[in-house]
Formats: C-alpha cells, structure tokens, sequence
C-alpha cells in the first residue's frame, strides 16, 4: 500500500511540477501581454478548467499507443504517460488562476516599482508578490485536481500493480472486488494527503513569502 | 578650468529638460511642450486644471512614458542611456501610490533593495527617513491600518531614503483633508529641497504651487502658457487664466477702442481704460484687476492712477479685517478695503465713490 500512496504523490507531483512551469508563466503573459488573440487564449484556458479527465486521457492514450504519433517512445502504461495526462488535466487550473490574480492588480503596481528603480524585470516581480497568495492557490487547485483524478490515469497507465497504480485507481478496483475496507482506508489516506498538502501551501503563502520573494 | 574663479553669479544649471514635446492618445494631441527645465537646486512647480496633461507631462519627463515625439535629457544623455541613469538616480511620488502589502518598513526599504544597498545601510536610510517625515513609530506597521496621510507620508520617505537627483511628486497631498495636507505640505519642501537636487512638482492647487515652488509652469489643455517665478506669474500674467489663479478678478469686459503710447484703450460700460496687454482694435477682451488694486476716494484726486470713473456702491461685505464692497458705475467692479478706510469714507450701499485705479493694475486678455 506504500508504495501505492508513493507512486501517487510522485505522479501528481511531478505532473504539478510541469504544470507550474508551463502555467504561471503562460496565466502571467495571458494578463500582461498586448498581442493578438490574447482574448482568445485566455478563453481556450477558461475552457481547459471543465475539460474532462477521460477526454485528456483518451487524447494521451491515442498519442502515446503502439500506433500512435508518439508510439515508438513506448510510453504507454508508465508512470510518464499518467504525468503528461494530468499535467495536461492541472496547467489549465494554474494558468487560469494565475491569469486572474495577476489581472486582478492594476498596471499602477509595475509603473510604481518603476518609478522607484526597478528594471522590467524587478517590476515584474514586485507585481507577482503582490498576488503571491492567489498564485499559491492556483498551485493547490491543480494539485487537488490531479491527486483526485482517476479516468486518465486509469486509461493511460492501465492500473497495473507495482507499476502503475495509484491510490485512485486501487480505490476503484478494491471497490469492485468488495474489499470495502481496503478502498476506504485509501479514500482516507487520499483525504488526508490532500488536506496536507493545502495546509502546506497555505503556511507557504503566509509564512513562507519572505524565501520566495526576496525581500 | 581648474583655478579659475566664478566672477558673476552663475546662471542657473539645468538638471533635467524635455524639449519638443508631442504626446498623443488615440491620435488626439494631449501635450504640446516646446520647452521645459529643471534647474540645479530648484522646486519647480507644473501648475494647471485637472485635465491639462500634467501628470502625463511627468510621466514623459520621468521616462515612465514615451511621447510621440520629443526628448528628455538627464546628464547629458537622451534615449536609453537618460532612461537608465534616471532610473538609478530619480523617484517618483504619485497621488495615488501603491504601497506593497507588507511592513512600512518594507516599503521605505523597497527601492533601497533593488538597488542591492547593503542591509545595514538599508536599515538605518530607513530609520532615518521615517523619523525625518515623522512616521518612526510606524515602521513594523501593516500598511493596511494606515490611513491616507500616514501612507502617504510612507510614500514620500520610501522616494527620500533614496536621495534622488530629482525628485518627481504629481498631486502628492490632493488626496488627504486639508489639515493633513497643511503639515505635510510643510515637511514635503523643506525635505525635497534638503535632499534632492531638483524636484519637479505636478499640482492643481496654485497655493500649493506659489507657497512651494520657485519657479511655476503654468499647462493648459496641454500647452505651457507661461513659466515664470512666482512674482513674474502675478505681476504679468500672460493669459487670463494665470490672472485669475493668481487673485485677480475677471468681471470687467469691454472692447479695444485704441493705443496710447504702451497701453491699449478699451471701452468697458461707457467708460475708457487704460490697460496692460496685447489685442487688435475692435478684439472683445476681459480685463483682469486685482481688488487691492482699486482705491476708492470720495471725489476726483491727484493721483499716479490714470483711471478714474464714478460707481454706486451696491453691495459692502466683511472679510475677516477686510472689506469686500461691490460698485457699478458702469462698469461693475469689486474692491477690497480696510475697514478704517471704510468707515472713514462711510462706504455703505446707496453711496458714491470715485474708483482710480492704475493702467499698470489692469490686463485685457482676449475673451
């Protein structure tokens, strides 16, 4: 069973990992950026929030099969491919987030750090901690979507037992098997993770701004 | 050279200039600037209406805003390169100015850390500004439970604690009552001048503007209608509304009806002027006086006064000492006395008086 809440934490992890790098900076040229179709992205991640798991697993799937475009990478039914399907499933929930945090303060912020000497850069970043609590949240919000999420994972990884099942995906299958007990000591090891990693993130963004903005 | 003596009082330095300047939003021009100097040592004061593109003018002037066209130099750069030393070497205090959410002390700190000032240092620029502008008590302080004066005196110390060059304030008191605005009116010059080199100041008060500045520039839907010191300001006024800020009042109109030697002549309620300006005979123009100016004497005198008409007093009102008393002649006009003189002329309504007044006191504007 470890090894199971092991494989998930390190799954969804690493799948928030590429979430964030993809989507605080594309939710932060989304709000700051002046170029065409701007609108028209940020709509197209509005939309990415309800698109559904089985959808982005089934699109993984087909990417990834022996046939398919990707096929030779032999990806298929590995920890890899549920990381790509649920880093695909977490950035629209970062990038829209971020998108709204960030538009959420007036230009005045950048104009004023300019104003007392900052570089673009410096401005840039003095406007990001402004908001530096909303873009914590935006981590919590892919995490929490990811670490719940149980069609992708299923479809792409294949529930395989030592390789690819997580604590979702065994949730199901005791489930099916009657081992009741089993699937709700999982449900409440899932619960308990969850609220964990939220109450971290949430000590980060009160406590912790000081390490990640320099000051 | 090195070795030689100044021999005269030496002109004035410039610190900061701006030429040429055309700034346009959707294609509408909203600045028109030939010409604009910050001296070494000055405070000079950008006085003018909402509207008139003052704080734009700033905006330009400190490089936070490209115009269409024009130049801005600093130390004998324009471009990129007075863009870059402006940055190190100026701050800007705006009316509405954002203050991070965190400390006070953060905040006075913040542009002392961009610049990688070393932390000691930090510290006590910090302490040392706070206690000049009076706010010691308030450095661990969350800016959120400031009110309007104490943040905005957090957002004057954060620009000193730099020691700018030149220091750039748009309307940094029109936010706050007008007690809080009296005392941190005070503060504000006595500390700009103390530490900046320059400092250019955007302001819609004109007692704000006269009291502080050394010089006033005086912008009016976008264009410089006149700079000059404050003296020069209200002893020649060139235009009517520079008249009006300056005290004077704008009641009298009439017609140019001719020239003697400098003056013009105009008509105003069947009476002739003698007047300071410059307007074609026949131009409608409004004649600006100062109140002070017109002496009221109960018959024709001697005097340098060249001119003189009779007026019914129509109305007598106190002013603190003072008094405001009404006449028409025609023309009607308004002037301020003492109260000894009133009562020694017993001015009262209903009462006739001679009003002289000097051709020098006088300025048609064209209306």
């Amino acid at each position: 069973m470890t090894d199971i809440i092991l494989r998930s934490l390190y799954v969804s992890g690493s799948a928030l990992l590429v979430a964030s790098v993809v989507g605080l900076p594309l939710g932060t040229v989304l709000a700051l950026g002046r170029f065409p179709f701007r609108r028209t992205a940020a709509t197209m991640v509005y939309a990415g929030l309800a698109l559904p798991p089985v959808v982005v697993g089934l699109a993984v799937y087909l990417l990834l099969s022996r046939s398919g475009p990707l096929g030779a990478l032999e990806l298929i039914y590995s920890p890899p491919a549920m990381v790509l399907a649920q880093a695909l499933i977490a950035t629209p929930y970062v990038a829209a987030i971020t998108m709204a945090a960030v538009e959420s303060v007036g230009p005045d912020v950048r104009l004023q750090a300019r104003a007392l000497g900052a570089t673009p850069l410096q401005a840039l970043l003095l406007h990001l901690r402004e908001v530096r609590g909303s873009l914590i949240a935006a981590l919590a919000a892919g995490f929490g979507a990811v670490i719940s999420e149980v069609g992708a994972v299923m479809m792409v990884g294949g529930n395989v037992l030592g390789e690819t099942r997580v604590m979702t995906t065994a949730i199901v299958l005791e489930t099916r098997r009657g081992n009741f007990g089993l699937a709700i000591a999982l449900g409440g090891v899932l619960l308990a993770i969850a609220f964990a990693v939220n109450a971290v993130l949430l000590a980060l963004s009160r406590q912790g701004e000081r390490r990640l903005f320099p000051s | 050279m090195a070795g030689q003596r100044p021999t005269t009082a030496p002109e004035p330095r410039e610190l900061l200039s701006a030429g040429e300047l055309d700034v346009r939003y959707q294609g509408r021009q909203i600045l028109d600037v030939p010409l604009l100097t910050l001296h070494e040592g000055e405070l000079l004061a950008v006085l003018g209406p909402n509207g008139a593109g003052k704080s734009t003018l700033m905006r330009v002037m400190a490089l936070l805003e490209k115009p269409a066209a024009g130049w801005v130099r600093f130390r004998d750069c324009t471009g990129v390169a007075a863009e870059r030393e402006l940055r190190r070497s100026a701050a800007v205090v705006f009316q509405r100015s954002h203050l991070w959410a965190a400390s006070v002390e953060y905040n006075v700190a913040v542009g002392l850390r961009l610049r990688r000032t070393d932390r000691n240092e930090t510290a006590s620029r910090v302490r040392r500004a706070c206690s000049a502008l009076g706010i010691e008590s308030l450095l661990e302080r969350d800016v959120g439970d400031l009110s309007g004066g104490e943040a905005q005196r957090v957002a004057l110390a954060r620009a000193l604690v730099l020691e700018p060059e030149v220091l750039f304030l748009d309307e940094p008191t029109a936010n706050l009552d007008a007690e809080v605005r009296a005392s941190l009116r005070e503060d504000l010059a006595r500390l700009a001048r103390s530490t900046t080199r320059g400092t250019l100041l955007i302001t819609h008060d004109r007692a704000e503007a006269f009291y502080l500045a050394d010089r006033v520039a005086v912008l009016k839907n976008g264009r410089m209608i006149q700079v000059g010191t404050p003296s020069d300001l209200y002893e020649n006024p060139t235009d009517s509304y520079i008249a009006e800020i300056t005290g004077a009042e704008l009641t009298l109109s009439g017609r140019v009806v001719g020239r003697e030697e400098n003056l013009l002549v105009v008509e105003s309620g069947g009476v002739r002027l003698l007047t300071l300006g410059t307007a074609p005979n026949g131009a409608n123009v409004r004649l600006a006086y100062r109140p002070e100016d017109l002496i009221l004497a109960d018959a024709p005198r001697e005097s340098s006064a060249r001119n003189r008409f009779e007026a019914t007093v129509t109305e007598v009102r106190p002013v603190g000492g003072l008094f405001r008393v009404r006449l028409d002649g025609p023309p009607e006009v308004l002037a301020v006395i003492t109260r000894s003189s009133a009562e020694g002329l017993g001015v009262r309504p209903g009462a006739r008086f001679t009003v002289h007044v000097k051709a020098t006191a006088l300025h048609a504007f064209p209306s």
